[in-house]
């Protein structure tokens, strides 16, 4: 009964007929294709790695903030004074049962310096458990220890790039870095982690134990954060609001009043980022997905051209028994046929682009079979809804008007 | 009564335009099996109109068409379409053949649209076999454009024939022919007829109307005469005849 495979036939002699407008009608398919394949490739790209940081931030993380942060997110009070304490972070540890480790964090950005060397890098005041609750391992050396931290010692821990840029052929172990002319000792080298998602460099950093970066480097005596652990993922919420509660208490907050802290769990932070970059995914998409659609509408006005051009063609074939339906297919396999190609074409010329950006600008790229997929029967559903119209049309010619077309 | 087309009071009124045009006004007619009618009459007459009902391709605006004991007027476009296949084969004046399609493919086109679908090398054989009976099986691989106008028009009744229909209808087959092609067209008819296939074309010219065995007159839509040929023509002797004076006039020269 249906004769697909004579009408695929028939389709792509019409096809070779007109080999540059077939090829122009699909290569806005390419273009379209190519475009959501590349699109959604770097979108999944940044979501991959977004989600391997936040997983590399540790297990069961919970963040304490100096200041109140909006519900929107917007951090205020950032650049004033820190109102969290030493004494804070440990009372946490002390008191809420439900804590393993906890690490009072301070940051700052600062020129160091090693012989004549000289770089601009973030200095990161921390305790020792650290490394452990940023899965971060030091691979050269050992970590400070907690008698560094209460000595407030003059040791640093460094990331790969300050080893590199400062010792370049050397062992960096040993040797003094001046941190705003303060001399440190390097104790360790932490392990290479590469670029984030915004681009930055994780090995470029120094980190000082945080007693040392309060006394020495920044003379504060206040923390930007603290960085708590939670023994088990059930304990994130309650280890939350016992933190909450007791922060509260110890920086006599009535009732009714802000916090002048804020704190996140691991899953808060790592959801506010998927979503950030689902919404790039889906931005990106959409605006690729426009493309797609003008491409279909380049078929369609095709489609339209050809069956105006072939009337007399349908007249006969009409005239020898086709019926409505087997011209309808004729022009919706056609439609089809330049969608499809265009598409598996597009998929390829997606995939390239992603790869050669992956390749010569380090974006990192993800291209999943499942996208590859939905592309492919993406594309042959823009044929069908575009071609519809156009081979409906061609089916409900009447056979003598056809025939008498000129 | 065994007639294949039977005609009861058919009109036809195309409505275009603020005028109603009457093109056929009450024709009745029966054609039995095996007959060989030519219609003939002046441009306007309605021939056109009345053969495309004939061959389905185009519906009466009023009275009863059977064929083959079936009420046409009665079916939906894809049973029209479905009887275009299988029991008619067309000529046209204009031959209708597909362009930068090869004879044999333009002759295979039919059998694409046949129900029960046919093999590809069973179609190949088939489209050769009709090319053969108009003798042309030699330019199975030609394209139109390379091909005379007789010879478009013997693809053209090739492919009318490859669905092997009981009736072949021809709307002024030899319109666009010189007089030999068209005693060669004729010939083929003639053939095909004795074969048993019923013919029924439409032409103007007197002496092509001479090699049918029925000439019906059409005037202003109606039938005005409707006779048995007495002096018939056959197409053997008449081209013999014409090879004959055609030498002679070489050999004058
Ligand atoms: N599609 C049409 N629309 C309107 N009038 C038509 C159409 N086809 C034919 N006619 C008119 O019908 C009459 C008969 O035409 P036709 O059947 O083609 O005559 P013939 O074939 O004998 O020359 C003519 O007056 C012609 O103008
Ligand atoms: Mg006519």
């Amino acid at each position: 009964m249906m004769r697909i495979w004579a009408t695929i036939k028939i389709a792509g002699r019409a096809l070779r007929r007109n080999k540059l407008r077939t090829l122009l009608t699909m290569l806005g398919m390419i273009i379209g294709v190519g475009a959501v394949i590349a699109m959604v490739g770097i979108g999944n790209g940044a979501k991959a790695q977004i989600e391997s940081q936040i997983a590399s931030m540790g297990q069961n993380v919970i963040i304490v903030f100096s200041g109140s942060m909006t519900r929107s997110g917007i951090h205020t009070g950032w650049g004033g004074a820190g109102t969290l304490t030493i004494e804070d972070s440990e009372a946490i540890v002390r008191e809420i049962p439900g804590v393993t480790v906890i690490s009072p964090e301070i940051m700052s950005t600062a020129q160091v310096a090693a012989g004549n060397q000289n770089w601009f890098t973030r200095i990161l005041g921390e305790g020792p458990d650290y490394f452990d609750i940023r899965q971060w391992p030091v691979v050269t050396g050992s970590p400070f220890t907690p008698q560094d931290v209460r000595g407030a010692n003059k040791v640093a821990v460094v990331g790969q790039t300050i080893a590199d840029q400062l010792y370049p052929g050397e062992d960096p172990l040993g040797q003094i870095v001046r941190v705003k002319n303060v001399p440190f000792i390097i104790v360790g080298v932490l392990k290479a982690k590469g670029l984030s998602v915004q681009g930055q460099d994780q090995d470029d950093l120094i980190i000082i134990p945080y007693t040392s970066a309060m006394k020495r480097v920044q003379r504060v005596t206040t923390l930007r954060t603290i960085l708590v652990q939670a023994a088990r993922p059930t304990l994130l919420n309650p280890v939350q609001q016992q933190i909450i509660e007791l922060l509260r208490q110890r920086h006599k907050i009535t009732p009714g009043k802000d916090d002048d802290f804020t704190v996140r769990n691991q899953q808060e932070i790592a959801d506010m980022a998927t979503a950030q970059s689902k919404t790039m995914t889906l931005l990106l998409g959409a605006i690729a997905g426009v493309s797609l659609v003008v491409g279909g509408i380049g078929i369609m006005n095709i489609m339209l051209v050809s069956v105006t051009e072939r009337t007399r063609e349908i007249g006969i074939r009409m005239a020898i028994g086709a019926r409505g339906r087997d011209i309808l297919l004729q022009f919706l396999i056609e439609a089809v046929t330049l969608s499809v190609i265009g598409g598996v074409v597009g998929i390829g010329a997606g995939v390239g682009v992603s790869q050669l950006l992956a390749a010569k600008m380090s974006w990192p790229t993800l291209i999943s079979s499942t996208s590859v997929v939905y592309a492919f029967f993406f594309s042959a559903a823009v044929g069908i809804f575009f071609g519809f119209y156009p081979a409906r049309k061609a089916s409900r010619l009447d056979p003598i008007d056809a025939l008498r077309y000129e | 009564m065994n007639a294949v087309i039977q005609l009861e009071d058919i009109h036809k009124v195309y409505h275009t335009g603020e005028v109603d045009v009457h093109a056929v006004r009450g024709v009745s007619a029966a054609i039995q099996t095996g007959e060989f009618v030519a219609i003939m009459g002046a441009s306007g007459s309605g021939k056109s109109t009345l053969m495309n009902i004939i061959g389905c391709l185009d519906r009466a605006t009023r009275g009863r068409y059977l064929l083959d004991g079936t009420d046409v007027s009665q079916l939906d476009r894809d049973d029209l379409a479905d009887i275009r296949n299988e029991k008619i084969g067309f000529v046209f004046q204009g031959f209708n053949l597909l362009s930068r399609t090869s004879a044999l493919e333009n002759v295979e086109l039919p059998m694409l649209y046949v129900h029960r679908h046919l093999p590809g090398r069973e179609q190949r054989e088939r489209a050769l076999r009709a090319l053969e009976t108009v003798g042309l099986a030699e330019r199975a691989d030609h394209h139109p454009n390379q091909l005379s106008g007789g010879q478009q028009q013997r693809v053209a009744i090739a492919r009318a024939l490859v669905n092997q229909p009981a009736l072949l209808l021809a709307d002024e087959p030899t319109g666009n022919l010189d007089s030999q092609t068209s005693i060669e067209i004729m010939g083929v008819f003639q053939t095909l007829n004795q074969q048993g296939i019923t013919i029924v074309m439409v032409t103007h010219e007197l002496d092509i109307a001479r090699y049918a065995k029925r000439n019906v007159i059409m005037r202003d839509g109606r039938i005005v005469s409707d006779v048995p040929v007495s002096d018939r023509l056959q197409a053997e002797t008449e081209l013999r005849r014409l090879r004959d004076a055609q030498q002679a006039v070489q050999l004058t020269v």
